[in-house]
């Protein structure tokens, strides 16, 4: 197994951390140990790089500094964003509006709500995935309190139409927010002409570490704090700033955000070229989300009559890292909520594969796993009752 | 996912993948919906399975344990292939991981089925050995 040159292809779950990122944190692990909060001079320091990571997030996002709040995940944003918004408001009403592909980080901070009284709307989405705008117009009640739809998914890749969504919230005065953990660094984000109310960033999708995400919160907007402690993040998310986890964060963001239009070029590319041959060289294939309002980096396939996991296994075996919507990957019995909101039916869903490509990536990789793909499918197929099945019945056909 | 070197070779290199034309019976359990499908084809000559083939749509475990499953009661009787336990099987592959457990006993299900066919072609299923299926009810999920 190890024997293998190992090829990547799961940018979506996490990244590496690149170079220049980590130079920035050996640095601070190095010379600035000091707790942002102390008086004396490494504390200072400390907070200094915290304000200037600060500045720099905001700026990728066309925010103010004082509207931009660290945390240490993206689920710990979309929880803040969720509950603390729902507490907030808790007077005006107790209805928000979601969509059925939504990450977990999402979904399950709304369950947890509709167990305490709040009545969550959630929206189907088309067979691409698609949320329709107007769809979120007609939900919105006079006690909706919130609408959270995420950027763009992270299984299938698609992008929401978040600039239609948000002007339909602004103009009903009920706050949005979005959870653009997979679209950072890919899709430019300019919180003010999309108005966005909340939006939340994760680290170590975009080749910063884990455990270091933000929190965007328009001014003036007021939620209730998920960790109350100390004096941080002006008394908003107590606990003592994951300093260089915060700076690295900042540093990946700015690389990216000033990468994103080649790597949007050199990603979508292979992207289109991995979905053109698999189409055309693989049968009973389908994709999975939408052919072009869709993350440069994501290719989502459903392979007919075989499952998922037994897929990615083969691929390991090859030096391949992917992943899949199959429920024997999610370790749960149902495949993947996202594929199922699509209208998949659930053996189709069972035998999807995701891709997603980043900065190691490769144009020969691209034809290489085609190929592989191609004999994995077939291999699989030949054991399958479901695929010898489907060859008698079109025999007698 | 962590797999034993047996599942892996059973999964990589299975054994018993097929169909058999002329099969004395053959059994089906699980379904699409929940992500695994087992088929077991048996030929059965003076009460002995001289050989089993199977078509399975599943994860790495579910095909490992069908490989598995037709090696153990190739050559056994009736009777004795009956008598294999879903335990057995995960034993024999050194162990499935406790999420996978269901996959074993889909391929013991899946053997069951098959024998069952064979008893009622025969006629000899009777009310003292229907207990003997009684697992053929339980939902391996």
């Amino acid at each position: 197994m190890s024997d293998k040159k190992r090829v990547y292809l799961d940018y979506a779950a996490t990244t590496p951390v690149r170079s220049e990122v980590l130079e920035v944190m050996l640095d601070i692990y190095n010379n600035n140990f000091g707790n942002p909060s102390s008086f004396y001079q490494e504390g200072q320091k400390a907070a200094k790089i915290i304000d200037q990571s600060r500045e720099t997030v905001a700026g990728c996002i066309g925010a103010r500094p004082n509207e931009v709040y660290f945390t240490s995940c993206g689920t710990e944003s979309d929880n803040w964003a969720i509950k603390g918004a729902a507490i907030a408001q808790a007077q005006k009403g107790k209805h928000i509006i979601t969509s059925s592909i939504e990450h977990h980080a999402v979904i399950h901070p709304c369950e947890a709500l509709a167990r305490q009284g709040y009545e969550i709307t959630w929206l189907d989405v088309d067979q691409y995935g698609l949320v329709d705008p107007d769809d979120v117009r007609k939900a919105i009640r006079p006690d909706t309190i919130l609408v959270s739809i995420m950027m763009a998914n992270n299984e299938i890749g698609t992008v929401q139409p978040i600039a239609e969504i948000g002007k339909i919230c602004r103009e009903n005065k009920v706050l949005f927010h979005t959870d653009a953990v997979q679209a950072a660094g890919a899709l430019k984000i300019d919180v003010k002409e999309l108005n966005i109310d909340l939006l939340s960033l994760s680290g170590h999708k975009i080749y910063a570490p884990k455990g270091v995400g933000a929190l965007y919160v328009r001014g003036g907007v007021k939620i209730a704090n998920l960790l109350d402690g100390g004096a941080q993040e002006r008394t908003k998310r107590g606990g003592t700033e994951n300093v260089a986890g915060i700076a690295a964060f900042a540093k990946a963001f700015e690389l990216a955000v000033s990468e994103i239009d080649d790597n949007a070029r050199r990603l979508s590319s292979m992207r289109d070229r991995l979905i053109g041959q698999v189409m055309a060289e693989i049968p009973h294939a389908r994709l999975n989300g939408h052919k072009t309002s869709r993350l440069p980096n994501n290719v989502n396939i459903s392979f007919e009559f075989i499952e998922g996991e037994s897929i990615l296994l083969m691929l390991d075996l090859l030096g391949y890292s992917c992943s899949s919507g199959s429920a024997c990957t999610s370790g749960s019995l149902d495949p993947s909520h996202v594929l199922l909101a699509i209208g998949l039916p659930h053996e189709i869903a069972h035998g999807s594969l995701r891709v997603t490509f980043g900065k190691d990536s490769q144009e020969e990789d691209v034809d290489r796993l085609t190929a592989d793909l191609k004999n994995i499918v077939q291999r699989l197929r030949d054991m399958s009752p479901l695929y010898s099945d489907f060859l008698k019945a079109q025999k007698q056909a | 996912m962590q797999y034993s070197d047996k599942v892996m070779d059973h999964f990589m290199n299975p054994r018993n993948v097929g169909e058999i034309e002329d099969a004395s019976a053959s059994g089906t359990v699980g379904n699409a919906k929940c992500g695994d499908i087992m088929k077991v084809d048996l030929k059965i000559e003076d009460n002995v399975i001289v050989d089993a083939k199977f078509k399975t749509f599943g994860c790495g475990s579910a095909i490992a344990t069908s490989s598995m499953a037709t090696e153990m009661i190739i050559g056994k009787t009736v009777e004795e292939a009956l008598s294999i336990t879903n335990k057995a099987v995960a034993e024999a592959l050194d162990g499935l991981p406790p999420i996978k457990m269901h996959c074993s006993l889909l391929a013991e299900q899946a053997v069951k089925a098959a024998i069952k066919e064979y008893y009622e072609k025969t006629g000899r299923l009777n009310d003292e050995n229907k207990a003997l299926f009684d697992m053929l009810e339980e939902d391996p999920h």
